[in-house]
């Protein structure tokens, strides 16, 4: 069973709208709202150990498709056992509390010896389904289960027994032991029978039908109960010893199994589209991280939807760099990169595959976002402010093992200002030796210092306003695309000035 | 009867157009604060409140014909706020006889009826009452006009004539009804007939109809419907509901026109109430308050004293900060200077004004003089949208190229740091194209940058036609939140912004500029 890394139970991680982070954990646990994973992802482990630990689980299920699909039916059993146990919660009258009870126990042993035998027979080669396996093995020998089995089909035999008959009378009903098999009613078709001259008309009353037992039915299933003493004490003994029937064990594996399956799951479609998941190397001192073709989770998820082709990017640092700096074109893919990046740190660290086709990742203890936020009335601070006193906030708890993504920081004032200002923050990230991805028109932050390594989102060179949306590692150019792009939508001054014209005839002519 | 209190000639209805750019409007003004307020806690008004004020008057004659209603609600307050409960109660208690009367077992859809048309009887006297005793009072065209018809239409004779109805749908005589036999044989089509016939009938009827029960179930168990069985009288009431159904939807139908006759009452009055709840609290704040003066379209002008920002205003404790201006004749007006102070809230104040306007409101002002516009269009700096399918530029540009796609001559157009997403010379370069084109379409634009370059731009060629407003900022540093005509400057203010905050920064961040750095300034020469 998995080792838990550290307890869950923080809130979301900061980080996680700026990152798409929220995005992509909705996708993953979209479905699997009963088991509350979403807790389980916004813990990061802290180290290298339990990650492995982690990558070990998935590799065996991603590899051994045996172990995987008695993972599933041993989860969909207990999903079936806990439906019939809710059922068993809602009814009114107690026989049909019971009769659900019973239904559960029922799947909840089979379930439990279907995947003890699974297990043994397509053996798992990672520690945390061993152990998984040899808890079961000993578990379903056990005296306690044995018994509780065999009490199970007893008392499913002996209700499957009881046979009764019903006279109700002005009002009276009279329920008793059954003495005869025949049927009246065929006599009396037949008795009739020979008056019968065209289809007789249908006597339907529109009863509507209801799951809950109404209280004529429940009172004469109490006097069924009386006549078959036996069978139903024997059924009360049994609901009552085996109220905590199932083992916390068993229940904690079917819930936190879920995390790795609903992964695998978000997985599928994509691979299936030909993207790729590796195991990433992970690292908690070397900064000298790598990967080669990763992609943003969130856009893949939508844009695989809408069929559309996924952009792929690779980066590295070595040596003493720590700072991708990211300029360029608009919508060249630049805000897009540094969420990949914040994605895949963020990822390794729950132990899960990450998007790309191989990665040498760096284990953080933190990750912080820089991202423009909106205007807000209710926040009299103004905005340049406030992005100061948030950077602030975020270096004063920073370490060198602290993750920073910034994205378009300190616009809301002159050029100079801002170049003032991300210099001065780039300064004491330096200081701090920890990694940073900062989107920047300034190119000139770029070459602030051996730290620093220039990455620039990518046009097409015979049609600048088509972008790759790729993002390379190269000097900044200094080229941005903007009037391009005023082109694009017709904002220039002579087509601002034609739509105009165009509509206003256009009404008057109306 | 019309109400008539909200146009001279039509109704007023909660479908009425919104411009196709009401969201933004909605998000850069902050609107919904002002609804809020308006809106008082009642959901209703505030639904009121944002169709009102969405749905911008374009004629002189129609913002004057409210202006006028508008006075006479601020005096007769008492007047106005009677009528509206008036309207308010009746579809309340009208609401709660059908809520009643579902959850119980239902005696019959008539009762029901007969029951509704009773209670608007009652307010109809009501209003008759009130329209006698206080409606010459008013002064407005709009409140003298409602009230003569309510004397007129709702005469002695008339409201006699209703409660006769009401007392022969008592049917002392019982209900009698045809039924038809349906294919499973129970009973279909039913009728309800003259009052000719006695109960017995319908007793027997009934007598009929549990005798099928019986017959059904004839294979030998007995049926009785045992009167304290809840369940088993359900059924006889469904039967006797269904036999009168077709004169219940009459009278439902009769009752339902007084009730949309009260629901036009209540919308109408709604928006007025709406002015009052708002005036409430900004009175209580001391906030000036002033009915606006509306120029005709050609009359270019934006004239006011202490103008400010409802909506900050409301969510603020003490009073803010207003501004005049006096812009006869600018077609542009350009606002720079300090971050934080008090720019944004400036343009917001002005769209806030010219859209209260025009839907006929008072204007959070000491006065205000302006032309009416044909549409108020903001484009306000945006977070990255989350569907991560465009950059913020282009995001910039698509929703410009949308007001583009439907501005017109005489509109007014607020742009707040607009194409501050590119860098400072290409944002100007893009701006500066828009504003000129827009400018010879006669749109008015309203422009906070902190681009200098832009701003000196329009100040060296525009200076005649465009208005140039800067952030105060005194000797010491202190923003005053005031704006003041003047040149745009080409600082601002970040450096100190930094300082300030980072001046407890812990010591081992505290870094010595260092060789690198100075490499950089030389690099960036080019810009500073």
């Amino acid at each position: 069973m998995e080792q838990d890394g550290q307890g869950a139970g923080q809130g979301i991680p900061d980080c996680f709208p700026d990152l798409n982070l929220d995005q992509i954990i909705d996708t993953i646990t979209a479905g699997w709202e009963e088991y509350d994973l979403k807790p389980a992802f916004y813990a990061p482990l802290t180290s290298v150990e339990a990650v492995q630990y982690r990558q070990h689980c998935f590799r065996d299920l991603l590899e051994n498709p045996g172990l995987l699909q008695h993972v599933r039916s041993f989860t969909e059993s207990m999903r079936a056992m806990r439906s019939h146990l809710a059922i068993s919660e809602k009814r009114y009258y107690k026989r049909q509390k019971q009769a659900a009870f019973l239904d559960a126990i029922e799947t909840y042993c089979s379930a439990t010896l279907k995947l003890s035998d699974g297990l043994l027979s397509v053996g798992p080669a990672s520690r945390g389904f061993q152990a998984l396996r040899d808890f079961l093995l000993k578990y379903s020998a056990s005296e306690g289960f044995t018994v509780l089995r065999r009490e199970t089909e007893k008392v499913r035999a002996d209700l499957a027994d009881v046979h009764y008959t019903l006279h109700i009378h002005q009002g009276s009903v009279t329920v008793n032991r059954r003495d005869s098999e025949d049927d009246y009613s065929e006599d009396v078709l037949q008795t009739f029978e020979k008056f019968r001259q065209a289809e007789p008309r249908s006597h339907r009353l529109k009863v509507p039908l209801s799951m809950e037992m109404n209280h004529i039915e429940a009172q004469i299933l109490d006097l069924v109960a009386e006549l078959h003493a036996e069978a139903f004490m024997h059924l009360d003994e049994y609901c009552d010893s085996y109220r905590n029937y199932c083992d916390d064990r068993i229940c904690r594996f079917d819930r936190e199994v879920q995390f790795y399956i609903a992964y695998l799951e978000q997985m599928e479609p994509l691979t299936k589209a030909g993207l790729s998941f590796c195991f990433p190397t992970l690292s908690s001192h070397s900064k000298e991280i790598q990967a080669l073709d990763t992609y943003d989770l969130a856009l893949a998820n939508q844009l695989i939807r809408a069929r559309k082709d996924v952009v792929q990017n690779s980066f590295y640092l070595k040596g003493p760099e720590r700072i991708f700096v990211v300029s360029g074109p608009n919508q060249g893919g630049k805000t897009t990169f540094a969420r990949t990046y914040g994605q895949i740190h963020y990822l390794a660290a729950l132990g899960c595959p990450v998007p790309g086709m191989a990665a040498k990742l760096f284990l953080f203890d933190r990750i912080f976002t820089h991202f423009e936020k909106e205007e807000d009335i209710q926040n009299l601070r103004g905005k340049l402010e406030d992005e100061l006193v948030r950077i602030h906030e975020i270096l004063g708890k920073a370490t060198s093992s602290s993750i920073l993504i910034m994205n378009e920081s300190f616009l809301s004032t002159t050029m100079n200002d801002a170049l003032f200002l991300n210099r001065q923050v780039m300064k004491r990230v330096a200081a701090l030796d920890m990694l940073c991805v900062t989107v920047t028109f300034l190119d000139e932050l770029a070459t602030i210092n051996e730290k620093t390594v220039s990455m620039v989102s990518m046009v097409y060179p015979e049609d600048p306003q088509r972008r790759t949306f790729k993002v390379i590692r190269r000097p900044a150019d200094g080229l941005a695309y903007a009037t391009a792009i005023a082109e694009k939508y017709h904002l220039t001054y002579d087509s601002v000035r034609t739509r105009i014209d165009a509509r206003q005839s256009e009404v008057s002519r109306s | 009867m019309k109400v008539f209190l909200m146009f001279r000639d039509r109704d007023f209805s909660l479908e009425e157009a919104a411009p196709a750019n009401a969201q933004d409007l909605i998000q850069d003004l902050e609107l919904n604060t002002l609804f809020q307020a308006m809106a008082g806690g009642d959901s209703y008004l505030f639904e009121v409140a944002r169709v009102a004020v969405m749905a911008s008057l374009k004629e002189h004659e129609a913002i004057l014909y409210r202006q006028e209603i508008l006075s006479d609600c601020l005096e007769f307050q008492e007047i106005v706020k009677e009528l509206y409960t008036l309207s308010v109660d009746s579809i309340e208690r009208e609401n709660k006889i059908w809520g009643w009367f579902s959850l119980s077992s239902p005696d019959s859809l008539l009762h029901r009826s007969v029951e509704a048309l009773g209670l608007f009887v009652g307010s109809l006297e009501r209003l008759r009452k009130l329209a006698d005793e206080q409606g010459t009072k008013m002064r407005s065209e709009g409140f003298r006009r409602f009230f003569g018809m309510i004397s007129q239409e709702l005469d002695d004779d008339y409201l006699q004539a209703v409660k006769n109805h009401l007392e022969r749908l008592n049917f002392p005589n019982g209900i009698l009804m045809n039924a038809d036999l349906g294919p499973d044989f129970r009973g279909k089509n039913y009728i309800l007939r003259r009052m000719d016939v006695r109960k017995l009938k319908w007793f027997e009827q009934v007598q009929e109809w549990v005798g099928q029960i019986k017959h059904k179930d004839g294979a030998g168990f007995t049926f009785d419907v045992d009167p304290r069985d809840e369940a088993g009288f359900r059924a006889l009431e469904a039967l006797r509901t269904e036999g009168i159904a077709n004169v219940a939807v009459a009278l439902a139908q009769s009752s339902d026109h007084i009730l949309s006759f009260f629901k036009a009452l209540r919308l109408e009055l709604g928006f007025y109430m709406g002015c009052l709840n708002l005036r409430e609290k900004l009175v209580a704040k001391q906030e000036p308050l002033c009915i606006p003066t509306p120029l005709l379209e050609k009359d270019e002008m934006l004239q006011c004293r202490e103008i400010y920002d409802v909506c900050l205003s409301l969510n603020t404790a003490t009073r803010v900060v207003g501004n005049d201006i006096a812009g006869e004749n600018k077609a542009l007006v350009v606002i720079t200077g300090a971050n934080r102070g008090g720019k944004s809230t400036f343009l917001r104040s002005l769209g806030l004004a010219q859209l209260m306007m025009q839907c006929g409101m008072f204007v959070a002002a000491r006065d205000y003089q302006a032309n009416i516009c044909r549409g108020v269009f903001t484009h306000f700096k945006r977070e990255e949208d989350v569907g991560m399918k465009s950059g913020k530029l282009d995001e910039e540009l698509s929703r410009m190229s949308a007001i583009v796609e439907r501005i017109t001559s005489h509109s007014v157009l607020l742009l707040n740091e607009s194409f501050a997403s590119t860098n400072e010379r290409e944002g100007s370069e893009i701006a500066r194209q828009i504003v000129r084109a827009l400018m010879e379409k006669k749109v008015k634009i309203v422009y906070v940058t902190h681009m200098f370059d832009l701003a000196d731009g329009f100040y060296r060629q525009l200076k005649k036609c465009a208005l140039f407003l800067r952030a105060e900022r005194l000797a010491d540093g202190t923003r005053t939140y005031r704006l003041i005509e003047g040149a745009p400057e080409p600082t601002s203010y970040g450096e100190d912004l930094f300082w300030r905050i980072f001046k407890g920064e812990s010591e081992n961040l505290q870094v010595q500029v260092s060789d690198e750095w100075a490499t950089a300034r030389r690099l960036s020469g080019t810009h500073t």
